[in-house]
C-alpha cells in the first residue's frame, strides 16, 4: 500500500510536469545557452573545445539541475500539498524518492538526451557521446538526490532558491570529478568502466541516504511554520 | 530501574541546560584562555625565531607552525559542528544548537587561516600564491561547507529552526566529507605528476617537532576559548527572556 | 478516541502551552478557542503530526500514535489554512489521487455523491485553477466525504465560505458527530451547531 501512495505521487508529478512545460523546459534551454557561451567567451577553436567539452557540458548540466531543483518542493509548499504529503500514511522518504524520480525524468534524463547535441557543438567525437550520456544518466540522478536535501532544507524560505546551490555544491564535487574523468578517459581511448561503476556506487549511496535526509529536512521545514 | 534511568536522564538534561553550561563555561574559560596566550607566544617565538631553518626550504617553511594546526582545527571544527548537530537532532539539546552557532564562524576562520597561510607558503615554494593541490583544494571546499552551514543558520526568522536545519546540513556534510576528500585527492593525482606533501611530520627532527606541538596545543586552546566565549554570548542572547539571565543583567557585579 | 497527555509547544524560545491534556470521545465536537498567536494552529498541527520537537503523548484508540503512526494517519484528516490541492489538475484528479494515497479507490459514484454534497456537482473535470477561493475550499472539504476519516482536524474551515456554505458546513460537522466521528477545529466564526460543542480555551501565559 505504501508503494501505491508513492506511485500516485510519482504519477501526479509527471502529469503536473507535462501540463506546466515551462518548469522543465527552462533548465534545458539554460543548459544549451551556457554551452553556447563557452566558444564565445573562451575560444571557438575545435581542438580547444574538444579538450574542455566534458567539463563544460557537465558544469552546464550541474547548473541546470540546480536551477530546476528549487521547484521540487516549493509549489507543494505554497499550495498546502506538502503538508498533506507529510500526513500521507506512507513512509515519507519513499514519497520524496518518488518526487525526485519524477523530477529527474523531466530534468536529468532530458539533459542526458540533449547532451549529444551539446557534444556535437563542442566537437566531441561520437564514440565519446555514449559515455557522456551514460555519465549524465548516472550522475544527474545523484545530483538531484543531493540537491533535494538542499531544496527540502530551504523550502520555507522566501528566497531559499539562492541558498540551495550554496549548501549543496560542495557535495556535488565528487560526482563532477568522476563524471568528467570518464568523458576525458573516453576521449583518450582509455577504459571507462571504473569511473562509471564509481558513479553507480555514488548513486546507490545517494538513493539510500538522501531520501532519509530530505524527509527529515521537510519535517523540520513544515514544523516551523 | 526505569525510574532510576529516567532520573539520570533528567539530571543529564539539567547539566546540559543553557544555564548550567553558561556557569560551567565561565569556570573553564580562564583555564583555556591563559594557556592559549602563553603557548601561542612561546610557540611563535620558538617556531618563527629559534628553530633551525629547513635544509630545502630555508625559512619559508616556518609558516607550517600556523598552517598545520589551523588546518587540523578547521577539520576538527566541522566535526564539532556535526557532533553538535547530531545531539541537536537526536536529543534536542538546545545548548548544542547554541554551541554550533558559536563554533561555525570560529571554524571557518581557522579554515581561512589555513588557506591563507598555505597560500603564503606557496609563493616562495612553488612560485605562485595558489596551487590546486589536493590539500588546499579540499580546504577550500571545506570553507564552502562552513559557509553553507553559516548561511543556513542565519537564513531563518525563527532562530531555532535555522539551527536545526544547519544541524542536519552539518551531519550530511560530515558524511560527504571523506568522499569529497578522496575524490579531490584522486583528481589531483590524475592531473599532476608527483604529489608534493606539505608536511612529512615523522621525518621532522625534534627541534622542529616540539614548537609545532606547542603551537598545536596553543591553537587548540585558543579555539576552545573562542568557542566558549561565543557560546556564552549566544546563550545570553537566546535566553534573554528567562529569569536567570535577567537576574544576571541586574546584578552586574556578581 | 483521542487522548492528549501533557502536550507542550515552543515557538522561538517562547512557551506556547504546557501540560495540555484532554480527551476527545466519539461523537464529540471540540473547538479550540483563544486570541491570535496563542497556539491554536500549533496545537492542531501537533496532533496531526506535523510539528516536531514537541513533548507529550498522543494516544489514538488507546494506542500511542508513535507506535502505529500509519493507522492514525489513516483515520485522521487535517485541513489547514491552504487548500492542499493542485491547481494544474482537475477536481476529480485531485480527489482521486488523494484517496489513492490512502489506499482507497474512489468510485465514480462516491465521487459524485461527495461533490454534490459540497455543492460542486458536475465540476469533476474543471481544472482547479479556474475555481474561486471558496470553491477550492469546498474541494478540500469534499475530502471529508471521499476519504471518510474518523477524526477531522480543521483549521479555520470557514475561510472563504459564503453564507449558505456556513450553514452547510455546520450541518456536516453535526452529522459527522452523530455518526460517531470526532471533530477538533479552530475558527473565529461563532458556531451554531445542533449538537453540543466542547470549548478548549488556550490562555496566553
Amino acid at each position: 500500500m505504501m508503494l501505491q501512495a508513492a506511485f500516485q505521487v510519482f504519477k501526479r508529478d509527471l502529469r503536473l510536469g507535462w501540463r506546466q512545460s515551462g518548469e522543465w523546459l527552462n533548465p534545458l534551454i539554460f543548459f544549451l545557452m551556457v554551452i553556447t557561451l563557452v566558444p564565445l567567451a573562451i575560444s571557438p577553436d575545435p581542438a580547444r573545445l574538444r579538450e574542455l567539452a566534458g567539463g563544460i557540458i557537465w558544469i552546464a548540466a550541474l547548473l541546470a539541475v540546480l536551477l530546476a531543483m528549487d521547484g521540487l518542493f516549493r509549489s507543494d509548499f505554497d499550495d498546502g500539498t506538502l503538508e498533506q504529503l507529510l500526513l500521507t500514511p506512507a513512509p515519507l522518504p519513499l514519497l520524496v524518492l518518488a518526487k525526485v524520480l519524477a523530477h529527474w525524468l523531466q530534468t536529468g534524463v532530458a539533459l542526458a538526451l540533449l547532451a549529444p547535441l551539446a557534444g556535437v557543438l563542442l566537437n566531441l567525437p561520437s564514440s565519446v557521446l555514449v559515455v557522456l550520456v551514460m555519465s549524465l544518466l548516472l550522475g544527474t540522478l545523484t545530483l538531484s538526490l543531493i540537491s533535494a536535501i538542499g531544496a527540502a532544507l530551504t523550502v520555507g524560505l522566501r528566497r531559499g532558491g539562492v541558498l540551495v546551490p550554496l549548501i549543496t555544491l560542495p557535495m556535488h564535487i565528487p560526482v563532477l570529478i568522476f563524471a568528467t574523468a570518464s568523458v576525458q578517459a573516453s576521449l583518450s581511448g582509455l577504459p571507462v568502466t571504473g569511473y562509471l561503476a564509481l558513479l553507480g556506487a555514488f548513486l546507490i549511496l545517494a538513493l539510500c541516504l538522501a531520501p532519509l535526509a530530505a524527509a527529515a529536512a521537510l519535517r523540520l521545514a513544515v514544523s516551523g511554520t | 530501574m526505569i525510574d532510576w534511568l529516567r532520573r539520570l536522564w533528567a539530571a543529564f538534561e539539567r547539566t546540559v541546560s543553557p544555564r548550567h553550561f553558561y556557569q560551567l563555561s565561565g569556570r573553564w574559560l580562564p583555564w583555556f584562555a591563559w594557556p592559549a596566550a602563553l603557548l601561542i607566544s612561546v610557540g611563535l617565538v620558538w617556531g618563527l625565531g629559534i628553530a633551525p631553518a629547513d635544509y630545502q626550504q630555508g625559512n619559508s617553511y616556518r609558516i607550517i607552525f600556523i598552517h598545520v594546526p589551523a588546518a587540523s582545527l578547521a577539520m576538527g571544527g566541522y566535526l564539532l559542528l556535526a557532533i553538535c548537530g547530531a545531539i541537536t537532532l537526536i536529543w534536542r539539546v538546545k545548548t548544542a544548537e547554541m554551541v554550533a552557532k558559536a563554533a561555525a564562524p570560529v571554524g571557518a576562520l581557522f579554515c581561512l587561516m589555513a588557506l591563507i597561510t598555505g597560500s603564503l607558503w606557496g609563493k616562495p615554494t612553488w612560485g605562485t600564491y595558489w596551487v590546486w593541490d589536493a590539500r588546499l583544494t579540499s580546504m577550500l571546499i571545506l570553507l564552502f561547507l562552513y559557509l553553507g552551514v553559516m548561511a543556513l543558520q542565519n537564513a531563518f526568522e525563527e532562530v531555532s529552526q535555522g539551527s536545526k536545519a544547519a544541524a542536519l546540513l552539518a551531519v550530511v556534510g560530515v558524511v560527504n566529507l571523506p568522499i569529497i576528500k578522496y575524490s579531490v585527492e584522486w583528481w589531483n593525482t590524475l592531473h599532476q605528476g608527483s604529489t608534493f606533501r606539505i608536511t612529512e611530520r615523522p621525518t621532522m627532527p625534534p627541534e622542529m617537532y616540539l614548537p609545532l606541538l606547542v603551537m598545536f596545543l596553543g591553537l587548540y586552546a585558543l579555539f576552545a576559548s573562542l568557542i566558549l566565549l561565543r557560546s556564552r554570548q549566544e546563550i545570553l542572547q537566546r535566553e534573554r527572556r528567562s529569569q536567570w539571565v535577567r537576574q544576571l543583567i541586574e546584578e552586574p557585579n556578581q | 478516541m483521542l487522548e492528549l497527555q501533557n502536550l507542550e509547544a515552543w515557538r522561538d524560545d517562547r512557551c506556547l502551552y504546557k501540560a495540555l491534556s484532554l480527551t476527545l470521545r466519539p461523537g464529540q465536537v471540540a473547538q479550540i478557542l483563544g486570541p491570535n498567536g496563542v497556539g491554536k494552529t500549533t496545537l492542531l498541527k501537533q496532533i496531526a503530526g506535523l510539528s516536531q520537537f514537541m513533548s507529550g503523548n498522543i494516544r489514538w484508540q488507546h494506542q500511542s500514535v508513535s507506535a502505529d503512526l500509519q493507522q492514525f494517519q489513516q483515520d485522521v484528516l487535517f485541513l489547514g489554512h491552504l487548500a492542499g490541492i493542485k491547481s494544474a489538475l482537475t477536481v476529480a484528479e485531485n480527489l482521486n489521487i488523494l484517496a489513492a494515497c490512502r489506499g482507497q479507490t474512489l468510485t465514480v459514484s462516491r465521487l459524485d455523491r461527495a461533490l454534490s454534497r459540497v455543492g460542486l456537482r458536475g465540476y469533476d473535470d474543471t481544472p482547479v485553477a479556474q475555481l474561486s477561493a471558496g470553491q477550492k475550499r469546498r474541494v478540500a472539504l469534499a475530502r471529508l466525504f471521499t476519504e471518510a476519516p474518523l477524526l477531522w482536524l480543521l483549521d479555520e474551515p470557514f475561510t472563504a465560505i459564503d453564507q449558505a456554505g456556513v450553514g452547510e458546513l455546520e450541518g456536516w460537522l453535526a452529522d459527522h458527530a452523530e455518526q460517531g466521528g470526532m471533530v477538533l477545529l479552530t475558527t473565529h466564526h461563532r458556531l451554531n451547531l445542533r449538537c453540543p460543542v466542547t470549548p478548549i480555551e488556550l490562555i496566553p501565559a
